[in-house]
């Protein structure tokens, strides 16, 4: 059994939730560079320039990439060898408080979802716990903004409507996001689970880096060609126009009930941030 | 080439505006969002007195993140507008010529745009630390209170736009994509 105080999360959350939201991951600087060698439509261009012009002046003056440095969404991976003395939730909640105070980052987050009176500090943050096995905990912070989080959708299949059924709606949700959450985009789908669990997959399906492809060759193949697809929609960077509306598409699943087939999609932005740390 | 445009945006420089025209802003902008619309059309609706003059007035749907030691304004990039359509058909009635954001409007937004002669612009979303070097002064006018939502004006140089829709009604989000899709099938 090791022994953790729950107060040195503290400082892992506070350093994360600045690093994530000033430095861009080395994955996603790669998909947009990738996306502005291969888009031939003038505006596209320009805009995808300013994209990489914007996240080097973040990276280089460390300041947020974007004003909306989001929820923090905080996944912990805890060994279940480990032994956490004091409140985790206190620990965590007190390093988004001092990481968005003192990384001068917006303090997005209201109290009460119909009251909507703002906490002041960014908390609560989103928390999320998964058992391991093991010795270390496994903190991410994923800030996420709300422009494309406002944009994802679920839908509770029919089993008939099969794979067909799944990309048809995927690709809808893309569409009729259209500019509003900040292409290019990495489309996060959940499928399978429950109605909670699928939206979680796609959630979680954000955070694998986008140089990954889904271990399971099926759905590599379905990844590939979902973003093939999206990309033909022709929306483009700002919805402007253009081949580049996805960056990547990230698929994660679960096994589901004979009667459904449950199906998520989590959109983000071009500024897809998460950072990790193993403590 | 961007058209340099400067504030206030009288109804003729509005309507000289096309839609897919770059331009460069400069001068004063006042900032609101979802909070300042709610409270701006409910002053509006009660008579009371306004945060600023809708006259020719260009709001940008901003929250930006605190100022650094040194810096005017932190990282300003737009929000996504549609939040904004329940209010702005009021404000533009009442003389607002611009609105910056990004995305989709409704089309009383739109009805409006066209009836009153305004302009919808986008900057581009998520590039907030890029916008904010163009903002040289950063004060809070109103709604202290709500934070990053607080109404602010802004002096603003060579802030760079798109005209999304005009004051015809064309919409930059429906033509953009058609020439793409239509010069890719050539």
């Amino acid at each position: 059994m090791r022994e953790i105080q729950a107060s040195a999360l503290t400082e892992v959350v506070k350093r994360l939730c600045i690093e994530a939201n000033c430095h861009l991951p080395k994955d996603m600087q790669a998909r947009i560079t990738e996306a502005r060698a291969g888009e031939d439509w003038p505006g596209a261009c320009e805009i995808l320039d300013r994209i990489i012009e914007n996240y080097t002046i973040a990276d280089e003056r460390s300041v947020p990439i974007c004003q909306d440095t989001g929820v923090a969404c905080v996944f912990l991976e805890i060994g279940q060898d480990v032994h956490v003395s004091g409140s985790i939730a206190d620990a965590v909640n007190e390093g988004v408080r001092q990481g968005y105070s003192e990384g001068y980052l917006r303090k997005s987050v209201v109290r009460d979802p119909l009251n909507r009176v703002n906490t002041g500090d960014n908390t609560p943050a989103m928390l999320y716990y998964d058992l391991v096995p093991g010795y270390a905990i496994r903190i991410t912070v994923a800030p996420k903004g709300f422009g494309s989080e406002n944009m994802s959708q679920l839908k509770m299949l029919k089993p008939s409507d099969g794979v067909e059924g799944a990309k048809e709606f995927i690709v809808r949700v893309v569409e009729e996001a259209g500019p509003n959450p900040c292409p290019p985009i990495v489309v996060g789908v959940g499928i399978g689970g429950t109605f909670d669990k699928c939206a979680l997959l796609a959630k979680k399906a954000l955070m694998r880096s986008t140089d990954e492809r889904n271990p399971d060759p099926y759905y590599a193949a379905l990844e590939a060609e979902l973003l093939a697809r999206i990309n033909a929609l022709g929306v483009g960077p700002q919805g402007f126009g253009g081949k580049t509306t996805a960056l990547a598409v990230n698929i994660e699943t679960a096994p589901t009930h004979i009667a459904g087939l449950p199906v998520a999609v989590n959109i983000n932005c071009h500024v897809t941030r998460h950072k990790s740390e193993v403590l | 080439m961007a058209i340099r445009i400067e504030t206030p945006l009288t109804e003729e420089k509005a309507r000289a505006l096309k839609s897919g025209d770059s331009v460069l802003l400069s001068g004063t902008v006042y900032t609101a969002r979802d909070a300042a619309h709610k409270r701006i059309v409910e002053a509006m609706e009660a008579g009371k007195p306004l945060p600023f003059d809708p006259e020719n007035a260009v709001v940008y749907y901003v929250g930006p993140t605190p100022a650094k030691p040194g810096q005017a304004i932190g990282s300003a990039g737009p929000t996504t507008s549609y939040r904004m359509d329940a209010y702005s058909p009021a404000l533009i009635a009442r003389g607002q010529r611009g609105m910056i954001g990004k995305g989709k409007r409704g089309p009383a937004v739109v009805e409006a745009i066209k009836q009153h002669g305004a302009v919808y612009f986008g900057a581009i979303g998520g590039a907030g630390a890029l916008l904010s070097k163009c903002v040289r002064t950063a004060e809070v006018i109103a709604y202290d209170d709500l934070g990053a939502e607080a109404v602010r004006r802004l002096t603003v140089e060579d802030l760079p736009l798109t005209v999304v829709i005009d004051s015809e009604g064309n919409n930059l989000y429906e033509t953009g994509r058609e020439a793409y899709l239509a010069a890719r099938q050539k």
